[in-house]
């Protein structure tokens, strides 16, 4: 074979870009197009932040973080209490939905994978996602609060934990499948056990992505209202135990907000900055603990 | 064509295969298996992509266990132990018959764990710095990673991760090492160094190795099987074996016409 005949060869047009090609001209179009509806699609976040941040900026003091809210009509205090009120049921809320959902999703991944039992408990995940908020308050009210007398944290914590579940079995799952199947060979041709291989290299190995996971349930659950309306209530005063009635921001923010008195209505404001705070720094923590993992 | 295959003639074999059949399902993969392995010798198989041989390698570790459908008829002994009797733990067996697989896969952890990995599962007492020393010195790679051993695996090079899941197969001191296509993935200086540890490996452990590559096959192994790959009415592809002899006969003087296309590079 001898080289092509370069002299010979077909030439090729023009190179450079036309500007008022109707093909160019369209891409431009459509380009500037997409951009401005993203921009639209941005608007409301935007507002609300915005909102939120003018509002609630006023009385984002001290007094505000650590004082019991003030009685009808009066002005400062502060939602202490809700603040706390809200960790401590998210916290039982944790303490309940973590274990029950990161051993599901490692059934689902490593030792039911294709079976019956698996396929249906991925169904009921999918069902229990979809299920509406206030229909796991009402639940945990009947289960919890019916049972138990009263209002309390924890039946705030049970609701929550309820909603919590199916975000974390999922998210854990497919952090699980995600690990390669070559390490899961690797240790089997050692001779590790597959309880050996899931603890000591699957879990380990899939450990980022299930912490963003649980980052990402805690920052719904903290916002959650409904699930917390009728279970963790309302209470104007400290918790002593986790058996009494608490109160949650989400919670002070429906109450204070429609309150006839601008001291309350200051109040709920704040409770809104505070409470997206919260989520936002969940968010980003979790953001953060998977990037560590991509170094 | 013969499907009944005389053995290559040895004193003392690790493996013995008896008529085995391999299936996937209703889907015959391998047939008419009678093959004997012999003691610290390197015993290669090569054929066409397709014809079963890692299939095959990998029932030597019971690793095909793992796949729901796989299934055998005939029989597989170790050492006159049935492998595949209902009383034989997979898992002990996977500790005597450690494998290589194509791809380097370390674990994600540190070049230390990697090794340590497999004597911690069994328990293993002794000395483990001097274990994980002694194990990379095997696999000629301690030279390489002996100022860091707290690096990760993961960040070695393609050459230097097979060499690591060499010496940690190596470090929980098997009878046998399984190598499928160890060197696919790696470059040919990384290849000759892999090809040189198997000598010395062989000192201590028998090795079946997988391979794609001739010259390897010549190069490194002691006996040779060819296998190839024949479809049925259906479209079903079997793999069966050709020819096994020691790795010279095959290559120089090999019996079977298909032997000689497919190590003249005639075919496959």
């Amino acid at each position: 074979m001898t080289a092509p005949d370069f002299a010979t060869a077909r030439r090729p047009g023009s190179l450079n870009r036309k500007p008022t090609s109707p093909r160019t001209l369209f891409a431009s179009a459509m380009t500037v197009l997409s951009i401005f509806f993203t921009l639209l699609a941005l608007i409301p976040l935007v507002a609300v932040l915005a909102y939120v941040l003018a509002n609630g900026l006023s009385r984002l003091d001290v007094a505000a973080f650590t004082q019991l809210p003030p009685a009808p009509g009066l002005g400062g205090g502060g939602f202490g209490n809700a603040l706390l009120g809200t960790l401590l049921t998210v916290a039982i809320a944790a303490v309940i939905s973590i274990p029950f959902g990161v051993v599901a999703a490692i059934y689902l991944s490593e030792f039911g994978r294709d079976t019956r039992l698996a396929d249906w408990v991925n169904f009921f995940t999918n069902v229990l996602s979809g299920v509406p908020s206030i229909v796991i308050g009402a639940f945990a009210y009947a289960v919890v609060v019916l049972t138990t007398g009263t209002f309390s944290a924890v039946a705030g914590g049970v609701a929550l934990a309820i909603l919590m579940l199916p975000t974390i079995v999922r998210t854990a799952a497919e952090a699980l499948e995600s690990v390669p199947n070559d390490f899961r060979q690797a240790s089997i041709g050692l001779g590790a056990t597959r309880l050996q291989t899931t603890l000591k290299i699957v879990f380990p190995a899939a450990v980022p992505a299930i912490l963003t996971g649980i980052m990402l349930a805690i920052a719904r659950a903290a916002g959650e209202t409904a699930p917390v309306l009728f279970t963790a209530s309302f209470s104007q005063y400290w918790n002593t135990t986790i058996w009494q009635p608490t109160a949650t921001l989400s919670r002070l923010v429906f109450s204070f907000a429609t309150a006839p008195y601008p001291g309350q209505q200051e109040l709920a404001w704040t409770a809104s900055l505070v409470l997206v705070a919260l989520v936002l720094v969940t968010s980003i923590l979790a953001r953060l603990v998977t990037q560590r993992r991509h170094k | 064509m013969t499907s009944r295959l005389q053995s290559a003639r040895q004193t003392d074999s690790i493996f013995r295969t008896e008529d085995l059949n391999i299936y996937y399902g209703n889907f015959l993969a391998v047939r008419d298996l009678s093959i004997d392995i012999a003691k610290n010798s390197i015993t290669a198989f090569i054929g066409p992509s397709g014809c079963g041989k890692s299939t095959v390698l990998r029932c030597f570790n019971r690793l095909n266990d793992l796949i729901k459908s796989f299934h055998i008829e005939g029989k597989i002994y170790y050492h006159d132990q049935d492998l595949y009797a209902s009383e034989v733990d997979p898992v002990e067996v996977r500790r005597q018959v450690g494998m290589v697989f194509q791809k380097p896969n370390p674990f994600p952890k540190s070049i230390y764990d990697n090794i340590a990995f497999g004597p911690r599962l069994l328990g293993y007492k002794g000395d483990m710095d001097e274990l994980v020393e002694q194990s990379l010195k095997q696999a000629a790679l301690w030279d390489d990673v002996k100022d860091k051993l707290k690096a990760f695996g993961t960040d070695l090079s393609g050459g230097q991760q097979q060499r690591l899941c060499i010496a940690r197969a190596v470090a929980v001191q098997p009878d046998v090492i399984l190598m499928d296509e160890p060197c696919s993935a790696l470059d040919p200086i990384s290849t000759l160094k892999v090809e040189d540890l198997l000598q010395e490996l062989k000192e201590k452990y028998t090795i079946l190795i997988v391979t794609h590559n001739m010259q390897q096959a010549s190069r490194a192994s002691d006996y040779t099987a060819f296998f190839n790959v024949e479809a049925n009415s259906k479209g079903q592809r079997t793999g069966y074996v050709v020819e096994y002899e020691r790795t010279e006969a095959i290559f120089q003087s090999p019996k079977q016409q298909a032997t000689q296309e497919y190590v003249s590079g005639r075919f496959g």
